[in-house]
């Protein structure tokens, strides 16, 4: 009865010829490997996007009034709101992350050669999707990162030439950034590019089956398009193996893993924010991206200005189209890492570079740290002994802020150098010409301190350094800036 | 009763398999005009035009930023010149004149004025010009320092140190039955400053 039944749906659903030419599709037997997993497990982190999205686009409402407070109620009155707030958000760095491996591993075992460009190009879009994702959902996180990650948007494409303004406009969708910049951004995250992602998924996925899935490459082995396809065809005919159920079972470790993995952290570490309210007036933020742009934002302030538009405006667009072209420029040849070191040199390079640029990313050092100078004491051991005018100059440097960008004693801002031992780098001199001119990134002091204060300010700089170390002098006139040094080396003893 | 002829009559040899590749319908219908063949091009030809009416309707909302700019600036009052003392730097808050009713917060937009002497100001406004983050004001050291990326301007809005590539953007202002106002409505930027 129960085979009848069953007989019948597949007599009517075709669901064994779908299997056949799907699921149960062969792949070569090498391919059955830890490295293979990773595509499966990008898709897999799509599906919940997509089904935690569903759920939190239930509750939340995409207007600039109401954003903030739907995300509030999320976390906090909507049962289990917060937890699918919190599996949304892991599950999107959970995409990037298995995502950026897939690529790699792509990358380095050459699946993008001969047959398989149209697979790495579409790969190449979804990539660019994803990320699109991770912008606009950090943007629907209607807070003040959210409002001010729009204000740089716009700022960088206000860089663009002629078209600058009707960018920014058709970005903001309107002159500034206000209700309809949500619901644009909402459109995007929700529609056009989960739309995009899914039909290009489908191409994606069916280029594996068409063109087979690369089969693990063995150093020496070339590709050639005269002989590959006949080659593929008979590594199949010889060793393939049906996709599902052989092949697959790494893949379903793996996926369950990465659910384990995203339910756990999002258990663990909660929903993130919504931060401050998405309320300008309220200019004592310090805006920052989510980490899959943290590199970006480290970029921006470590270019020198004279490169910067050139280079905001030009490096996306050619490390995008060479991604695109790459196919095409190293098509056929050697698929194997063993064989290939400029490919595994950039991986390394790219690697080492965007993870850099993200961990200074994280701690900022060329922000000024904006509550040091009030915040952060003068520590004692630069005050005990000093005289009343060099007590006036640590007054000064504290008031005039010149903590936000300078540390005493490992506290203050990274912005400039440290100001420990500054009296064995600057004579005093010097000291005075920097403060009051300014100079290699430092405002000029000069309209804003008296010369009382420059006379304090530079007395207490040349305190500080090491009782044994003796502070710079200046080689012109020995005797005066060496002896004004000893003289005060002498009081702190 | 009157049988129609079949439009096309099809040659046992021609019906080798029951799927008509393109090519084969496309030498089918120039073999001979026929009825089915018009009405293929005029189907066609009628999708074309009336997908390209649609289409224009739906690119010219998606895209209308660039056919028009949108109401612009207007002047605003930023509150009465004893709000702001001479010598100091405040900061205000305006209304974006073009509001839509869910735009919340988000309308309200500050700006930092400086009152330089009687009835003379600069009025900034609160985005850098690196990348648009919100400068502060400090007093004390007579400085705008932006969080983002650490740049700097002085008391009159002179590029200080660190990234931005000018000054700060300057609202136009006057002084109008003892108010001062300011000339606003847009997000400024490089290509497009106040």
């Amino acid at each position: 009865m129960l085979r009848k039944i069953a007989l019948w749906i597949d007599e009517r659903l075709y669901v064994s010829k779908l299997y056949a030419s799907t699921a149960g599709h062969s792949v070569p037997a090498n391919a059955e490997s830890w490295f293979y997993v990773f595509g499966s497990g990008t898709l897999l982190c799509f599906i919940i996007q997509v089904v935690t999205g569903t759920c939190l686009a239930f509750v939340y409402t995409p207007s600039a009034t109401e954003a903030y407070t739907s995300l509030e109620y999320l976390n906090y009155q909507q049962s289990l709101g917060w937890l699918l707030r919190a599996i949304h958000n892991w599950g999107s760095t959970f995409m990037v992350g298995i995502m950026i491996l897939h690529l790699t591993q792509v990358f380095l075992f050459g699946a993008f050669k001969y047959p398989r460009e149209m697979t790495w190009i579409s790969g190449v879009v979804l990539l660019l999707c994803t990320l699109g994702m991770a912008f606009t959902g950090q943007v629907l996180r209607f807070d003040q990162d959210a409002y001010w990650g729009l204000g740089i948007g716009a700022a960088m494409m206000g860089r663009v030439p002629v078209l600058g303004p009707n960018l920014v406009h058709l970005m903001l969708a309107g002159p500034i950034i206000a209700g309809e910049t949500l619901s644009r951004f909402f459109t995007l995250h929700v529609f056009i590019i989960p739309g995009t992602i899914i039909a290009l998924v489908s191409l994606h996925l069916r280029l594996v089956l068409t063109k087979g899935i690369n089969e693990y490459p063995v150093p020496g082995k070339r590709v050639e398009k005269e002989t590959y396809a006949e080659e593929y065809e008979s590594l199949i005919k010889k060793e393939g193996v049906p996709f599902f159920p052989k092949a697959i079972s790494k893949d379903l470790v793996f996926s369950g893993l990465v659910i384990l993995g995203i339910l756990g952290c999002a258990l663990y570490f909660g929903p993130e924010g919504p931060h401050g309210v998405p309320d300008p007036t309220q200019i004592n933020t310090v805006p920052k991206p989510d980490f899959f742009f943290l590199w970006l934002y480290a970029v921006l302030a470590l270019l020198p200005d004279y490169l910067e538009t050139i280079l905001i405006l030009t490096v996306p667009v050619i490390a995008i189209g060479f991604l695109f072209a790459l196919p095409f420029i190293s098509g056929t040849g050697e698929k194997s890492a063993r064989r290939r070191p400029v490919a595994v040199l950039s991986v390394i390079v790219i690697f080492l570079a965007l993870g850099t640029f993200n961990y200074l990313g994280t701690y900022a050092p060329w922000s000024p740290k904006m509550g040091a100078w009030s915040g952060e004491a003068t520590p004692f051991k630069y005050v005990k002994g000093r005289s009343p005018l060099e007590l006036r100059g640590a007054l000064v440097l504290q008031s005039k802020q010149c903590r936000n960008c300078h540390s005493l004693d490992g506290s203050g801002g990274l912005r400039g150098p440290a100001l420990d031992g500054v009296a064995t780098r600057l004579t005093s001199d010097q000291l005075v010409r920097q403060v009051i001119q300014g100079g290699g990134n430092m405002p000029a002091y000069g309209k804003n301190l008296s010369p009382a204060e420059v006379d304090a300010i530079v007395a207490f700089m040349q305190t500080l350094h090491e009782p044994n170390d003796s502070p710079a002098r200046d080689t012109t006139a020995p005797e005066n800036s060496g002896d004004k040094g000893k003289e005060t080396a002498t009081v702190r003893r | 009763m009157v049988v129609k002829e079949p439009d096309v009559v099809v040659k046992e040899s021609e019906l080798k398999s029951p799927v008509v590749t393109q090519g084969e319908l496309v030498q089918l219908v120039r073999k001979r005009p026929s009825r089915r063949a018009f009405l293929f091009r005029l189907g066609a030809a009628l999708n074309v035009v009336a997908a390209s009416l649609m289409g224009i309707p739906v690119i010219g909302f998606v895209f209308s930023s660039f056919r028009s700019k949108g109401p612009g600036e207007s002047w605003i009052g930023l509150g009465a010149l004893d709000s702001f003392p001479v010598g100091e730097t405040r900061l205000a808050t305006y209304r974006n004149p073009f509001t839509r009713p869910w735009d919340g917060p988000t309308a309200d937009i500050p700006c930092w004025v400086r009152r330089i002497e009687g009835e003379k100001f600069q009025v900034f406004a609160i985005n850098c010009t690196h990348l648009g983050c919100p400068v502060r004001w400090f007093q004390e050291s007579h400085l705008f320092m932006c969080p983002c990326h650490g740049g700097a301007f002085y008391e009159d809005g002179s590029h200080a140190s660190g990234p931005p590539p000018r000054g700060l953007y300057e609202y136009q202002y006057k002084v109008e039955r003892g108010q001062l106002q300011v000339k606003g409505g847009i997000l400024p930027t490089l290509s497009e400053p106040l």
